[in-house]
């Protein structure tokens, strides 16, 4: 019928407020930016090597996921390029690609797809990556071991492992500004406090990232820390040493917030970060690894459809019916 | 189109339009349509109709429907029946129409001046049930009624609809009149009016309690209002009249003193019109004349892929047809340029939560979605209190993967309404 004029008509409401999953995404990989360069500045090409094959992988597994189920093409959408992202933030420099490869595959297929896709994943895709690939091989990703190439010019024992083996004395060689601009090692994108507060902040002011769950995780870090340092001043790390290290900051702004496995009510989001940062801590001081972010916040993932039943009343329920 | 700021913290805030008083003078006068269209409730089968093409009618003749029962019309039009057919409208419902021809001049039907003229219930239900302004008698008038409280809005539930502001800013006069009328014609013992801030002078001098709303969606829906002014939620399920509080619009009251002082029921409507580039003009209408003759008497070009809404952007029904007629609640018909059409997708919640927060009813959104999309309302009702949602569509406007929830919400509604009423024989 050519000529024909025909009316389109959708269902209310005719008018929305722009936002889209891809313009958040890229959102997070800009936020994401300060912290890489400084990791890019400091390891050089192998750690852009990492990053970029991470991202590549993570996106090409998407898109086999894709056709082998027959379901749209989703990588437009930004977020296997997020999860490929992070997760190579959470590297060493020196990854090998194998590991990269098979991490991002587990991260994509058996972290995301299998569960159906974005939004159905009960944990965080990269942390079913990171943490498989370092139950798996944990010597490539011991920071100690894996950049004993590297001077960078500051102290190149990672700080966590120090404190973990030798107690507080071993802080004399770390100071929090020294940490907050990046002088330990770490992961590619992990280490630069400053980068990442500024990557948070920014995704928190844009509304992409909950700051009751980043703000929360920090404050159970930090008390559950507090606690344990004047317990035994020689043997616990102090709160701020335990917020600038590891994978504190990265997992305050980027990994617990990961939208599908983390709540989206007030309380239950406080719960959510505060526990995570309890655990976390507690991993830590006296768990068998020496970062507990991971774990930390995979057990709250699993706890996160439960916390989510806290919730207000709806309309009208607050009241007994008469 | 009010996008989302670019740093996005909290709730969209919503503003309305609030119109300059200035505005009183451009009101546009729709011609009379050589054809007008009368929609029927589609709880009347256009079967049972004992009305029949060619029967001659006078305008604010009162055409009783079926042979049993009281179900009336009211013409807007003198001249002669000429088709009777039916129009699918929201969710798939059938409304019967009835066009009628316009001979050109009116000629006043004498029915409603010889024995309607007396203000009181029966009369109400007798004859206003066409009113502009869509005032439900029904609820308000009936023996029946728990109707202790009325509301005049004077203050359009959705956004860049500004019909009853208008109203209120130019009928003054006439709305203080009409609030004399409605307290006869009706069982309730108080009544209030709602009006923007800027209108709460004007509003004093109709003697009723006047509330003030700020103007911010969805501070404007009766179930916010209600709560905002007796503190009262409505219970699931329910309406705010099944709570004992009517709404009524401000354009109808009006409509009252010009059905009693002239003996003669209205027959034209006020709507705002919102034109491609969102901006609202207000016209006069006969009730029926068809929306392509609005546009085309305004100069406004439809063209395909647009879309026209009847009622405002968030909550508004889109049509079909460019002869959809205005009918007594058409408060405002909108077009919107294909260009500008936000369109929804099928990809899955991410479950970011934006729904929740947005929502004024404190509905688990991101938890009902899941639900309604596998069909499964009974659950959905029961535990994820898809009967709280007051119906304002901002979790659609704020979802970040375009779902349709909002449409997924309403039809979750409708089904399980079908539902219980197909088990309440056998309860
Ligand atoms: S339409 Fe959506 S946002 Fe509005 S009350 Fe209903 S569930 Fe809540
Ligand atoms: S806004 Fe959309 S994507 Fe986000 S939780 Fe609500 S329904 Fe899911």
């Amino acid at each position: 019928m050519p000529n024909q004029k025909l009316l389109v008509s959708s269902h209310a409401p005719y008018w929305h407020n722009g936002s889209s999953i891809s313009g958040k995404n890229y959102s997070i990989m800009l936020a994401a930016l300060p912290a890489v360069g400084m990791g890019i500045y400091q390891y050089g090409m192998p750690a852009l090597g990492v990053l970029a094959f991470s991202v590549s992988c993570a996106m090409i597994w998407e898109l086999i996921m894709n056709l082998v189920m027959r379901r749209p093409v989703s990588i437009g959408d930004g977020n296997a390029a997020v999860i490929g992202l992070l997760f190579g933030m959470l590297l060493p420099a020196t990854t090998p690609w194998w590991m990269v490869l098979v991490g991002t595959f587990i991260a994509i297929v058996v972290g995301k797809q299998i569960y159906g896709g974005m939004g159905c994943n009960p944990f965080n895709p990269s942390l079913v990556g990171i943490a498989i690939v370092m139950l798996s091989w944990k010597n490539y990703l011991n920071f100690n071991a894996a950049l004993v190439n590297y001077d960078l010019g500051f102290y190149m024992v990672y700080p966590l492992a120090a404190v973990k083996h030798l107690g507080t004395s071993a802080l004399s060689n770390y100071s929090i500004s020294g940490l907050i601009f990046g002088q330990q090692t770490g992961g590619v994108g992990t280490t630069f406090g400053l980068g990442l507060i500024i990557g948070g902040l920014y995704l928190i002011l844009r509304g992409h990232i909950r700051w009751e769950i980043s703000l929360s995780f920090l404050v159970g870090v930090f008390m559950t820390a507090y606690l344990f340092n004047i317990a035994d001043p020689d043997k616990y790390a102090g709160p701020m040493f335990h917020i600038f290290t590891g994978y504190t900051l990265f997992g305050a702004f980027f990994l617990l917030t990961e939208d599908s496995s983390s709540p989206v009510n007030f309380i239950p989001m406080l719960i959510y970060g505060a526990a995570a940062g309890f655990l976390t801590v507690l991993i830590r001081n006296i768990g068998a690894f020496v970062d507990g972010a991971v774990f930390a916040i995979l057990m709250m993932n699993v706890a996160n459809p439960l916390l989510d039943k806290i919730r207000p009343k709806a309309f009208g329920r607050g009241i007994e019916h008469a | 189109m009010i996008k989302r700021p670019f740093f996005g913290l909290g709730t969209p805030r919503l503003k309305y339009p609030v119109i300059d008083i200035d505005i009183a003078d451009t009101i546009r006068e729709i011609p009379l349509p050589q054809k007008v269209t009368l929609l029927l409730s589609p709880d009347i089968r256009i079967e049972d109709l004992i009305l029949k093409a060619g029967d001659s009618v006078k305008t604010g003749q009162k055409l009783k429907l079926l042979d049993d029962g009281n179900a009336y019309l009211i013409s807007t039009v003198t001249g002669t029946i000429a088709e009777i057919s039916e129009y699918t409208g929201y969710l798939g419902r059938i409304y019967p129409a009835v066009s009628i021809d316009a001979a050109g001049e009116d000629q006043w039907d004498d029915e409603f001046n010889e024995t309607g003229k007396t203000p009181n219930p029966e009369n109400a239900l007798a004859f206003f049930n066409y009113l502009p302004g869509n005032p439900d008698f029904t609820t308000l008038s009936s023996v029946q009624s728990a109707i202790n409280t009325i509301i005049i809005n004077g203050l359009d539930s959705d956004l860049l609809v500004t019909t009853n502001q208008f109203v209120v800013k130019t009928e003054t006069g006439r709305l203080t009149e009409g609030i004399e009328y409605l307290k006869k014609i009706t069982r309730a013992s108080r009544i209030f009016i709602i009006v923007p801030p800027d209108s709460a002078a004007l509003a004093e001098k109709t003697g009723v309690p006047v509330y003030a709303v700020n103007p911010v969606y969805p501070n404007t829906l009766p179930q916010i209002i209600m709560k905002n002014i007796s503190g009262t939620e409505v219970l699931p399920g329910n309406s705010c009249e099944d709570m004992g509080v009517g709404f009524i619009n401000a354009e109808a009251v009006v409509s009252l003193t010009m059905a009693f002082s002239e003996g003669k029921i209205p027959v034209d409507k006020i709507l705002t019109v919102i034109n491609k580039d969102y901006v609202p003009e207000t016209v006069r209408a006969r009730i029926g004349t068809p929306v392509k003759d609005v546009f085309k008497a305004l100069d406004i070009d439809t063209a395909h892929g647009d879309q026209i809404i009847f009622g405002g952007p968030m909550t508004g029904t889109a049509v079909y047809s460019e002869d959809m007629p205005v009918s007594p609640n058409t408060d405002a018909v909108m077009i919107q340029d294909s260009a500008r059409i936000t369109l929804g997708s099928d990809n899955q919640c991410i479950n970011c939560g934006e729904c929740v927060r947005a929502c004024p009813a404190g509905v688990p959104v991101n938890m009902l979605v899941r639900l309604l999309e596998n069909g499964l309302y009974e659950e959905a009702a029961e535990q994820y209190d898809l009967l709280s949602c007051i119906e304002c569509g901002l979790c659609s406007y704020v979802c970040i993967a375009r779902i349709p929830v909002f449409h997924y919400i309403m039809l979750g509604k409708y089904e399980f309404g079908r539902v219980k009423s197909a088990e309440e024989p056998n309860a």
